[in-house]
């Protein structure tokens, strides 16, 4: 059994100039499973990623990754970690093929069959030259070439970003082959809900360098409910209602999304007298879109947290 | 059975799942006996994680819908009765609701509605006796 979270922060903050590109991060990933990282541009995610893998230094704070130091990460550390940028950083001269050679020297894990599935599931020559393969191509290969040393935690930094869909149903697809070791964690930052809903067991969500959110994909469905109030006439006036994300007004109507919803919410609700109440559906998206939303309370879900409580 | 699943959709995945075997059931299209797929392989089917194909077989299990035999695999067990009386009425009244209150706007009179119901109904083909469990 080894239930030490595979990555741990805790206050990890990073300052640029005098604005918080991190704030007071504590982060838990739990070994095994898919773990998504959520949040807008600019919210800190790349910058989190980063000082995760030592390259990039907190200004205070610190952490752990695979139960090391993240300020004095040793290349043993290292090579148990699969790491995947933004850019996906390739030399163009080289072949596909000589991509993989070259990268397996450093790896005395290199799984050679990985490395072959992936390419070949991204349809990818391995004659072929870097410097002539679309955005899509070079992604599956970084990929292939990020996958094929086994590593026990993988790192993508935003791996969906500028591919087709095609190319990243592939990319998703991957990652679910990688679940077949049920030791081995994959850590992502995404913006692409539907892919975070494939795939995701936990979801963190970090809104302008702050955490709003750490806890089972679910957890977070089942907190973000929406709520339809008829009248007959007008809507009342409305009072304050706990966790209160988004109101929406029109004739005899009032549609409520709340967070947290739970029995004293619904009570809340019951006082306004609406002739008729409902809970109407919502999707990922519009959960986390009324969650970060501007209007909204600011509101935390961190069940882990919670549970330590 | 082909089992289709949508992102970006109100209903959780492992929702989608589970509702479309409950549905398979009671039309017939899953008959006890037939196989589903193993986790794994409906998990690199419908390109989703494992562990949400899971949940949705374990709360089928739990309904007495399917169940797993080691080494062997998924299997459609006895169709058994899902929801107490009591709970199944509280499920059927907004489905009620619903449906009289869409008669209501397209101008039916209780007599045609009652008609078209009673007429719908004898077209099913209702397998269900009273007490069967």
């Amino acid at each position: 059994m080894n239930e030490q979270p595979v990555i741990r922060t805790q206050g990890l903050t990073r300052y640029f100039g005098a604005r918080p590109a991190v704030y007071e991060l504590n982060l838990e990933v739990p070994r095994g499973g898919v773990f998504a990282l959520l949040g807008r541009n600019g919210s800190g995610k790349t910058t989190t990623i980063r000082m995760l893998l030592g390259l990039l230094e907190p200004t205070r704070g610190g952490g752990s990754i695979l139960g090391h130091d993240i300020r004095a990460l040793a290349p043993e550390a290292r090579a148990r970690i699969g790491y995947l940028t933004e850019e996906h950083q390739v030399y163009g001269w080289m072949s596909v093929r000589g991509c993989g050679d070259f990268q397996s020297r450093f790896y005395p894990k290199w799984n050679e069959k990985v490395f072959r599935a992936i390419i070949g599931h991204f349809g990818l020559r391995p004659n072929a030259l870097v410097k002539s393969l679309s955005r899509g191509e070079r992604a599956g290969l970084c990929l292939a070439l990020t996958l094929a040393p086994e590593p026990e935690l993988l790192i993508l930094d935003d791996p969906a970003m500028g591919l087709d869909p095609v190319a990243r149903r592939s990319l998703i697809e991957s990652m679910i082959y990688l679940t077949r070791r049920s030791d081995r964690t994959i850590f992502f930052s995404s913006h692409q809900l539907p892919d975070v809903e494939r795939v995701a067991d936990h979801i963190a969500v970090l809104d302008r360098a702050v955490l709003r959110a750490c806890c089972p994909l679910e957890a977070f469905r089942n907190s973000v409910r929406r709520v339809l109030l008829r009248f007959t006439g007008t809507p009342p006036p409305l009072p304050k209602i706990p966790g209160l994300l988004q109101a929406v007004r029109s004739e005899g109507e009032l549609r409520l999304t709340c967070v947290h919803y739970n029995g004293t919410t619904e009570a809340a609700l019951r006082e306004l007298k609406p002739a008729q109440m409902e809970q109407v559906p919502l999707s990922l998206e519009d959960a986390f879109i009324c969650y970060l939303g501007d209007r909204g309370e600011k509101s935390f879900i961190l069940t882990e947290t919670e549970a330590r409580r | 059975m082909n089992i289709v699943i949508n992102t970006g959709s109100a209903a959780p995945i492992y929702k989608q799942i589970t509702d479309q075997v409950r549905l398979g059931v009671a039309t017939g299209k899953l008959a006890v006996g037939d196989q589903l797929p193993s986790v794994r392989a409906l998990a690199e089917e419908l390109v989703i994680n494992p562990n949400t194909v899971a949940r949705a077989y374990t709360d089928l299990a739990r309904e007495g819908l399917i169940e797993s035999r080691a080494g062997r695999g998924v299997f459609i067990t006895r169709k058994r009765k899902m929801f107490t009386r009591e709970e199944g009425r509280r499920r059927l009244e907004p489905l009620m609701e619903g449906l009289i209150g869409e008669a209501m706007v397209m101008d039916f009179t209780r007599e045609e509605l009652r008609e078209a119901f009673e007429k719908k109904l004898g077209q099913c083909r209702w397998n269900h006796t009273k007490g069967e469990e």
